[in-house]
Formats: C-alpha cells, sequence, structure tokens
C-alpha cells in the first residue's frame, strides 16, 4: 500500500469497484475520526457542504448515522424520506437528483429499494453519490464498518473465518461483506435455509463457501454475522414461518456453544430479538453488536470526506 | 402500402441466395415486372428497366419477421406502422407479423380493419397482423378466432401474456386449427418469475436482482408440446432462450408433434454478463441466458429444430427506459441490427453458413406461417433484401428510423449490413 495512493471516485456505489488500497484508506481514515466522536464539537473538513440524505426505503440506523456522520465533519445535512419526497407525486430518480444537484447540494447520500439505482444517479449527476443500499445489490458502508470492526478486534481481517448465516439471496448486506472480506482476505462461509442460499452463489461469489451444517458453520468461525430475516423482501414461499426459522437457524446459548472461545457476534440490525437471535446473546460479551454502530459514524465520516474530497478535486 | 412498382427491375451480378429452391448462385441477376419476380425481361422491358449494381453483394428473399410490434394503435408514442416498418426495410424485412398486444388488443376485427386502414397509407412493407388468442390477452376466453381469421389474421397469440391455463390452450389450438392458423405462445409460467428482472443465474445474484429461471420457460414448453400432441395441431413456440427447451422441442418433433420454434438474435449473440451495468435496453423477456443456452439456441437453429430468427422489436420510449432497472420496461428495439447480430452469432461465429442464416430469416418463419413470402420463385412478389456480409458498421440511434428510444446494440461494431429492400419491386431502404 503506497502512501501516495488515492482515493479515486466521487463516488462510493459498491465495494465491487474498490480495491484492497482503497479500503484500506477508508480504514485509516476511520482510525483518523474515531477518537473525535466521543469528544464535543466536530470537525470542519466539510464545513460549508451539503449534503443529502435521500432515503426511498424505511431506515433508521443508517440513515442517523450518515446524518451524524455529515455533522461531526461540518457539513450541512437535509434529508428527504419517501413520504416527503416528490417521487410520491410521480417525479422520476432522475429528477430529483437533478434538482438536488441545482440546489448546490455537494452529495446524495441514496437509499433505494431499487438495485442499481445508486450507479443509476452516479450516472446522472456530478456530485458525489453514495451508496447507502441499492435494493438487494450493495450496502457499501456496512461491509466497510463490518470489516473494520473485525480489524479493531482481531488486529486483522486476513486469515479470518467469517460466517454469514441468514437470507443470503436478498441481502445486500451479504453481498457486501462477502466482496470486501473476499478482498481482504477472509473466508466466507454461508448459511441458512436452502431457498435464501442458493448453490449458485458460490459461482456468483469465487471463493465463497455454502455451508448445510450449521454446526459446522458456527464451530469454524470467528465472526458470525446474522443477517436480519426481511419480511418485506420474501416473498411467502422461501420459508414457513418466523418460529420455524428460529426453530431451524436462530442463534440460542444451545448454538452459541458451538462458536469458537473468542468468536464474536455481529449483526447489521435492526435485531429482530428471538427470531434470529436470542436477546442474551445480542447483548452478551461476545456481541460487538453496538460496536459496528459507532464504528459505522466513522467509517461513515471518512467515506464522505473522501468521496466529497475527490469530487472537489 | 405502395402499390408495385411497374417500372421492371433488374438487379445485376449479385450472389442470388434463395433458401426455399436451394439456389446459391456466385453471380446472378434478378429481374421483376409489376411487382413479381420474372425469369426474364424482355428487351424492350431490359430498356427501360431500373438497374441495380449488385457485384459483391448478396440478393435474397426480404426477410420474414414472426414477432415484432409496431406501436399503433395506442403506443405511438414508442413506435408507429410507418417508423416502424421503415425500419424494418433498413434490416431487410419485407413481411412484418405484428404482435396483438397493442391498445385496445387485437381482439376484435374492428381493430384489425384500423390497422389494416393505417397499413395502406403508412406501411413501407408487408404487415400482417396477429390477432390475439383470448379476449383481451386475459387469458380466461377464447377471442373471436374465426372472426379474426376471417378479417384477415394468419395467426393468434396472447403473446407475453401468455396462456397458462392447459384447458383454454387445448382448446385454443383446437379451434384454430378449424381456420388453418397458427398458434404462437410465450411460454413463461408466471408463477416462478414474480418480480423477476433478468435470468436466474449467478449473475442474476452477483447483480441482487430477482431472475426468470429456465425452468419457468421449459415447463410451458413441454406442456405446449404435450398438447400439440393430443391435438395434432400445429404451435409454434415463440422466442426461445433456454437450452432445455431447445431439447423439448426437438423431442416434441423427433415424435412428430407439430411443433416449430423461433430465436431472436439478441439471444443467439448475447448472454446474460451483457447485463453487468443493468443495461435497461438489454432487459429482454425471455431474458438474456447463459452461454451453454447461447451455444444451444445456436445449435438449434443450425439443425432446424428453430426454424425462424425473429426480431422480437418491442420498441419503448426513452423515457420508460431512462429509470431504476427494474421499474424499466421488457423489450428492445432491434429490426435494423437484427441481420447483423445474426450474422455475427451464426456465421461469424462458425455456427452454419450464409445460406442456412437466411433461411432462418425467410424460408423458415414463411413456412410457419403458411404465407407467400421469403422466396425468390418466379411470380412470387419481389421482395428483396441486398446484402454485404463483409460490410462494418456502428448502430447510431440517431440514424434510426424507428421512433423507439431502446436500441439493442447501439455503439457496437456490426458486420454484415443490408444495403436496399424491395418490396414488391420498388426500392423501400
Amino acid at each position: 500500500m503506497a502512501p501516495t495512493t488515492r482515493w479515486k471516485s466521487k463516488d462510493l456505489i459498491g465495494i465491487d469497484p474498490l480495491g484492497e488500497d482503497d479500503i484500506g484508506m477508508v480504514f485509516r481514515e476511520a482510525d483518523r475520526f474515531l477518537p473525535a466522536l466521543s469528544r464535543a464539537g466536530g470537525l470542519s473538513l466539510l464545513k460549508g457542504h451539503t449534503v443529502v440524505n435521500l432515503f426511498l426505503e424505511p431506515s433508521t440506523r443508517t440513515r442517523t448515522a450518515f446524518d451524524i456522520s455529515a455533522k461531526r465533519l461540518g457539513a450541512e445535512v437535509v434529508s428527504i424520506d419517501t413520504s416527503a419526497s416528490s417521487l410520491v407525486k410521480g417525479e422520476t430518480l432522475r429528477d430529483t437528483a437533478l434538482n438536488i444537484e441545482a440546489l448546490k447540494a455537494d452529495a446524495i447520500v441514496l437509499r433505494h429499494s431499487s438495485a442499481g439505482a445508486a450507479a443509476y444517479l452516479a450516472r446522472q449527476v456530478g456530485i458525489s453519490v453514495i451508496n447507502a443500499g441499492d435494493g438487494a445489490h450493495e450496502h457499501p458502508t456496512q461491509a466497510l464498518l463490518d470489516a473494520y470492526t473485525l480489524r479493531r478486534r482481531f488486529g486483522k481481517v486476513a486469515g479470518l473465518k467469517v460466517t454469514i448465516l441468514g437470507d443470503i439471496l436478498f441481502s445486500r448486506v451479504a453481498r457486501s461483506n462477502i466482496l470486501c472480506l473476499g478482498k481482504l482476505g477472509a473466508e466466507v462461509t454461508v448459511a441458512g435455509p436452502a431457498t435464501l442460499v442458493p448453490e449458485r452463489l458460490a459461482e456468483a461469489f469465487p471463493g465463497v463457501r455454502i455451508e448445510r451444517d450449521l454446526r459446522k458453520a458456527l464451530a469454524r468461525a470467528d465472526a458470525v454475522m446474522l443477517l436480519r430475516i426481511q419480511h418485506e423482501r420474501q416473498t411467502t414461499t422461501h420459508f414457513p414461518s418466523l418460529g420455524e426459522y428460529t426453530s431451524q437457524f436462530g442463534l440460542n446459548a444451545a448454538r452459541a456453544a458451538w462458536l469458537k472461545p473468542g468468536a464474536v457476534i455481529m449483526h447489521p440490525g435492526p435485531i429482530n430479538r428471538g427470531v434470529e437471535v436470542e436477546s442474551d446473546l445480542a447483548d452478551g460479551p461476545r456481541s460487538v453488536i453496538l460496536d459496528q454502530v459507532s464504528h459505522g459514524v466513522a467509517v461513515r465520516m471518512a467515506v464522505l470526506n473522501l468521496c466529497m474530497g475527490a469530487s472537489r478535486r | 402500402m405502395n402499390a408495385p412498382d411497374p417500372t421492371p427491375l433488374w438487379i445485376k451480378g449479385a450472389r442470388v441466395i434463395d433458401p426455399a429452391s436451394g439456389r446459391d448462385e456466385a453471380k446472378g441477376d434478378l429481374f421483376a415486372v409489376d411487382g413479381r419476380l420474372v425469369a426474364r425481361l424482355t428487351p424492350a422491358q431490359l430498356a427501360k428497366a431500373r438497374k441495380v449494381d449488385a457485384r459483391g453483394l448478396v440478393a435474397a428473399p426480404g426477410f420474414v419477421d414472426l414477432n415484432c410490434r409496431l406501436g399503433q394503435p395506442g403506443r405511438s408514442a414508442r413506435e408507429s406502422i410507418a417508423t416502424g416498418t421503415r425500419a424494418a426495410a433498413a434490416g431487410g424485412f419485407t413481411t412484418l407479423l405484428a404482435m396483438p398486444d397493442t391498445l385496445p388488443c387485437v381482439d376484435h376485427p374492428g381493430t384489425l380493419q384500423l390497422i389494416h386502414d393505417i397499413c395502406e397509407t403508412d406501411a413501407a412493407v408487408r404487415v400482417l397482423p396477429a390477432g390475439a388468442l383470448t379476449k383481451g390477452l386475459a387469458g380466461k376466453a377464447l377471442a373471436p378466432i374465426g372472426s379474426l381469421a376471417k378479417a384477415g389474421v394468419v395467426a393468434v397469440t396472447d403473446t407475453v401474456g401468455g396462456v397458462e391455463n392447459n384447458e383454454i390452450m387445448r382448446r385454443a389450438l383446437e379451434y384454430a386449427a378449424m381456420f388453418g392458423l397458427v398458434v404462437l405462445d410465450h411460454c413463461q409460467d408466471s408463477s416462478m418469475t414474480e418480480g423477476a428482472q433478468m435470468h436466474e443465474g449467478a449473475v442474476s445474484l452477483r447483480l441482487g436482482l430477482r431472475g426468470f429461471p429456465s425452468a419457468a420457460e421449459e415447463v410451458v414448453a413441454a406442456s405446449d408440446c404435450a398438447l400439440a400432441e393430443l391435438t395434432g395441431a400445429r404451435i409454434h413456440l415463440q422466442h426461445l432462450s433456454a437450452a432445455r427447451t431447445v431439447d423439448a422441442v426437438r423431442r416434441a418433433r423427433s415424435r412428430g408433434a407439430r411443433v416449430s420454434a423461433e430465436v431472436s438474435p439478441l439471444h443467439l449473440l448475447l448472454t446474460d454478463r451483457a447485463l453487468a451495468g443493468y443495461d435497461p435496453n438489454l432487459k429482454l423477456n425471455p431474458p438474456l441466458r447463459e452461454e451453454g443456452d447461447r451455444q444451444a439456441l445456436l445449435a438449434g437453429l443450425a439443425e432446424g429444430v428453430i426454424e425462424a430468427i425473429a426480431s422480437d422489436h418491442s420498441p419503448c420510449t426513452a423515457t420508460e427506459k431512462d429509470r431504476e432497472f427494474d421499474l424499466a420496461p421488457f423489450g428492445a428495439a432491434t429490426l435494423e441490427v437484427a441481420f447483423a447480430a445474426a450474422h455475427e452469432a451464426v456465421v461469424l461465429g462458425g455456427v452454419a453458413d450464409l445460406p442456412t442464416l437466411l433461411a432462418r430469416l425467410t424460408s423458415g418463419p414463411a413456412r410457419i406461417l403458411g404465407i407467400e413470402a421469403g422466396t425468390l420463385a418466379e411470380g412470387r412478389p419481389a421482395d428483396i433484401a441486398l446484402l454485404d456480409p463483409k460490410a462494418g458498421w456502428v448502430f447510431r440511434a440517431r440514424d434510426s428510423a424507428s421512433l423507439a428510444g431502446n436500441h439493442a446494440l447501439e455503439g457496437r461494431r456490426l458486420r454484415g449490413r443490408v444495403k436496399a429492400t424491395f418490396v414488391g419491386g420498388r426500392k423501400v431502404t
């Protein structure tokens, strides 16, 4: 990693186009911002800049984290959500974006239910576009903060064994994590109901392992990432009921006993307590779930600063 | 449409390929009088004939397209009969079977009359409207197929809506057969394709898009074949996309079932990998599938299991397509690039020779419809395409005759170009 490497893109659309150096740059930036989080007052790196949070799908955590991240850097933040946007009046995403650009905003953080929406938007506007989740495609800042959390916990990501458990098929978090962890040299295993963990994932994401035996999937892991069961994306045919999911795949005390001693439990939130994970485990010593949340601010500060810096250049 | 050209036509020195008769003459001439092909011109006719120097070009029958949409009535922002038929002429097509999913759809002789009237004044090539198979294309009750036949339809289909009720399909086959009409079916089990945007496979998994499993096509193709055998009627399967569908058709034909099939040029040329950048103009139904599927389609085409290449020209406006991938409509405008795409995939790809490719564009589809087209036989209409298989070119939307804003292959380097098209002996492009 040459120290002269520069962040190239005004946008962060996904992990896919990033190199290992790019990810390293985000981490170094985040290291710089992390100590500032608990201090009162912020930085002024993005003073005079406006970030628009365009969230066209419900989100609390990601949106709040972007909001705080931008403010900590001194930027002004405007949030537009689905009900307040003109999209409900029939305005297209393209027109909404062009209007935001014409209002002289400097960046758009987009959450959208359509895969490919962030890339589409980035082609329409000259300002920075940060993908905060596009359909089942990517959620790059989540993957970056997850890897960052692992790096802080274990010192490095390379060589770690990470098991992602649950709905892989409809999960953008899973996709971005598979890509990000793979680029950093971790070994990724996916597990869950066969209807939500298709065999061809191994072909779609070379290097990923599919493990049908839950015990084996948990026993090998240094970290297990639980994914939320997403009622809004699954059609009724993918599994019979939440209760059945919990009985087959929910992480409980008995199954947690299969984990290695130092293994950690991660979750991108929001948690369905009692569905994919028992409450005690989510709050227990193995859990790094709240670390993920605070790291999310530092990582998003890093991403905003890098992308908007590239945009200025 | 324009009346036949009274000026005699003399196309000189072309490589003449007429797949219907097996004619492949390295340097030949074609002659036409009053819009029909003749063996020779009289000295008086020769003297006043329009002479076309076609040295270095291939003269073939004008192409017959089994699957296209011309926008009218009701979709005239996407395409019109005037623009669509000019795009067809630019692509070498002289006979088009227009799909009935217009607004209103062609489930009534009145709509058919309207289309005939517009074609009378506006069409640059021959347009044969297909009729609806069920009322409102709703798949519930048979359309008035007898009245539609009387009013001039040559085929019936519910097109992309597809008929999924096997009882209705069975009766439709029996009923349409009384009038000598072929039934066309788009094979898709929609219970398996809810929310689907592209082929289900490794690429859709990577892109996070819901997929059309190949099996959703295969199961309907298999039931269609079974119904063709049950009824003894003819059925034609539209735009095959999956390898195992080709197998199903091959097996049914070997048992003597009267099943035929077509494929689109884009499915011969491209795979789902072309969607990596979410290009909405390659969002098709049926979707582009995998290399194994593409190879199976090419093999089926070479072998004759697939007898026709159909453009599947489905115009949309640029505005309709310029949005999030999953909100954009399906389809691509293809008439002008169909020959070049198929030529690249089939001939340059080493799968079959030029006469075989031309058979699938001319005599094959004409035989499926049972129409007098797609041949250079004496006495037939002088519908001719002049081709330069070696010409390299780049298709640009701004040069298009079509109104559509969803051109496939724009900017791609193509090999093989249509130089001129004649309908009834009259040059239309």
